[in-house]
């Protein structure tokens, strides 16, 4: 199979994908744009005053970039993860499972989806919050760098996860117990420097921490760690986390009996 | 090249700690045009072994092909020659019936295919629903788009799986009069249904499975004629002669028996006078598909 037929079709899935959140952009995209921006009025309203993680930036525009990223990987993990649990459960993933569709096809139409998603809900956040807190661009293509393959790694979990998951509430407790946790801890709305030594080891072990702290690069110009530190721990997660999201495609773990 | 191959397929699976054998070295293999027919009782394994055959489960031993493509090893070959009605009813809330049409010709690197499309609506009377959403169809339209789905890509051979289950008249004779003609312009199809009469009308080779072993395979036309030919049909609300229950089929007041020949009609009228059981609507006919399925499923023919 040459690598002209492996994807052959990945366009129609991706943009079967893209439409099936995009018909429900209000839940998808609106809501966590609201959300973000709550948490941005409520905790910027009662820190702003009592923190400077970096010289001369306000609280309400550090918290802009993690608010950013935090909506992007969540949502790009929800749309891979939720479309093929709900397929599953439905039934209607037999329409996907009965065609020529390979194994890369299927990683790249979802990843792909999810990106998108990602990508429209953090530029929603981005839109709104700068207007409330403008957080500045010092180094864009750190924060494109970033947003993107945070997009990746999580639409790649986020098939894992689908993948992995017969029942609904088994996905309620990887969102719930993995993603939720690893992405509050991971200094969306603080920098690490100001956490115990213990913590911050535990932050540095958070592929997510790396993605946030990249992506904050791109608005002010500095981090808690090296960017490119960051690019080879998110770059190696993300490879990681893609292999083995393409093997249990290839092999149809819990797709094909 | 035959357009289906199975060569001794055999599927073991472990559920709740014990080991079930779905199939059996079940190999049989179906002609370019054939109209063919797959029958067997609830948990034969007819739908495991169009699964098999779909790429929606795998044998543990054995090869599939389709139109000669192995459906693992050459799997993209075989899955564009196959088109399948699943059994079960699904569809995608998300979209109307024209986009799932239109993205199920994509996932076949199809493009640019809304005049076949168009003929698929008018032919499965789905022209006027064409832009509906998925959800506000009724059931007997949702199979219909899952026919529709079977065939956007204009598959050579054709797998229904009990495609009739649960819809109206009108309906099977709209799909069957459909099919048909698909066969006739030389598609092979592969149906299994619970309907025999339908299987009767419109195969001319029939498969029988029984608890994942093929018992039965034959010309229709064969099968109807190597067993009991003659079967005497009654009403009666008596209790049978105790010699005459275990190969009588009863359905409510309605009782049939086999009998080979004349010989044999009047010695279960002499039976019946005998044991005291009056009888009424006394017919004599030839025994259909439906007689021919029990008995092998009795275990009393092949």
């Amino acid at each position: 199979m040459n690598w002209s037929q492996s994807v052959s079709g990945t366009m129609p899935l991706l943009r079967k994908e893209v439409l099936r959140f995009w018909k429900v952009s209000f839940q998808t995209v609106g809501a966590p744009v609201l959300t973000a921006v709550l948490y941005l009025l409520i905790f910027g309203h009662v820190l702003e005053e009592h923190v400077e993680v970096f010289k001369g930036v306000g609280y309400t525009a550090f918290l802009v970039p993690g608010l950013v990223m935090m909506s992007l990987l969540q949502n790009a993990f929800a749309n891979s993860s939720s479309s093929l649990i709900q397929s599953k459960i439905t039934g209607n993933l037999v329409f996907v499972l009965l065609t020529p569709l390979s194994h890369r096809a299927w990683f790249l139409a979802y990843v792909g989806a999810s990106l998108v998603r990602g990508l429209a809900v953090g530029a929603g956040v981005l839109a709104v919050t700068a207007l409330l807190a403008p957080p500045g661009l010092a180094e864009p293509w750190w924060a494109l760098t970033f947003a993107v393959l945070g997009g990746v790694l999580l639409g790649a979990l986020g098939l894992i996860a689908g993948l992995w998951a017969e029942k609904f509430d088994q996905m309620a407790a990887f969102q719930n117990f993995i993603i939720m946790p690893m992405t509050f801890l991971s200094g969306v709305f603080y920098s690490v420097q100001s956490l115990p030594d213990i913590w911050q080891t535990a932050s540095h072990l958070n592929p997510f921490f790396y993605l946030i702290d990249g992506f904050r690069r791109g608005f002010f110009g500095v981090s808690d760690v090296n960017p490119w530190t960051s690019l080879a721990v998110v770059l190696t997660a993300t490879l990681v986390v893609s292999g083995i999201s393409l093997h249990l495609l290839r092999i149809g773990y819990k797709i094909r009996s | 090249m035959s357009a289906i191959s199975f060569q001794n397929i055999t599927k073991t699976y472990v559920s709740g700690g014990r080991t079930v054998q779905a199939l059996h070295d079940v190999s049989f293999d179906i002609a370019q045009g054939e109209f063919f027919g797959l029958l067997g009782p609830n948990g034969a394994g007819k739908t495991t072994l169009i699964s098999i055959l779909a790429g929606l489960a795998r044998a543990t031993s054995g090869q599939v092909t389709v139109q000669g493509h192995d459906v693992r090893r050459d799997y993209q070959a075989a899955r564009r020659a196959l088109g399948v009605v699943p059994q079960e009813l699904v569809f995608d809330p998300f979209f109307s019936v024209r986009e799932t049409l239109r993205n199920q010709s994509g996932y076949f690197g199809i493009r640019r295919n809304d005049d076949w499309i168009d003929e698929l609506l008018t032919h499965l009377g789905l022209s006027d629903k064409a832009e509906a959403n998925m959800r506000q169809l009724s059931g007997g339209m949702k199979r219909r788009v899952l026919v529709a789905q079977a065939l956007v890509h204009k598959p050579p051979v054709i797998v229904l799986d009990e495609p009739t289950a649960g819809v109206d008249v009108e309906l099977r004779q709209t799909l069957w009069h459909f099919v048909a003609r698909l066969n006739k312009e030389g598609h092979t199809v592969l149906l299994t249904t619970h309907y025999l009469e339908e299987a009767e009308a419109l195969c001319h080779r029939i498969g029988m499975l029984k608890k994942g072993e093929l018992v039965a395979l034959d010309r229709t036309s064969a099968l109807l004629a190597g067993t009991a030919s003659t079967m005497v049909r009654f009403k009666t609300d008596d209790a049978l002669p105790a010699s005459l229950q275990p190969q009588a089929r009863i359905t409510g007041r309605v009782v049939q028996l086999p009998a080979h020949d004349a010989a044999g009609v009047e010695q279960v009228l002499a039976t019946l006078r005998e044991g005291g059981c009056r009888i009424e609507d006394l017919e004599i006919g030839r025994a259909d598909l439906e007689d021919v399925f029990l008995a092998i499923m009795q275990g009393q023919a092949r």
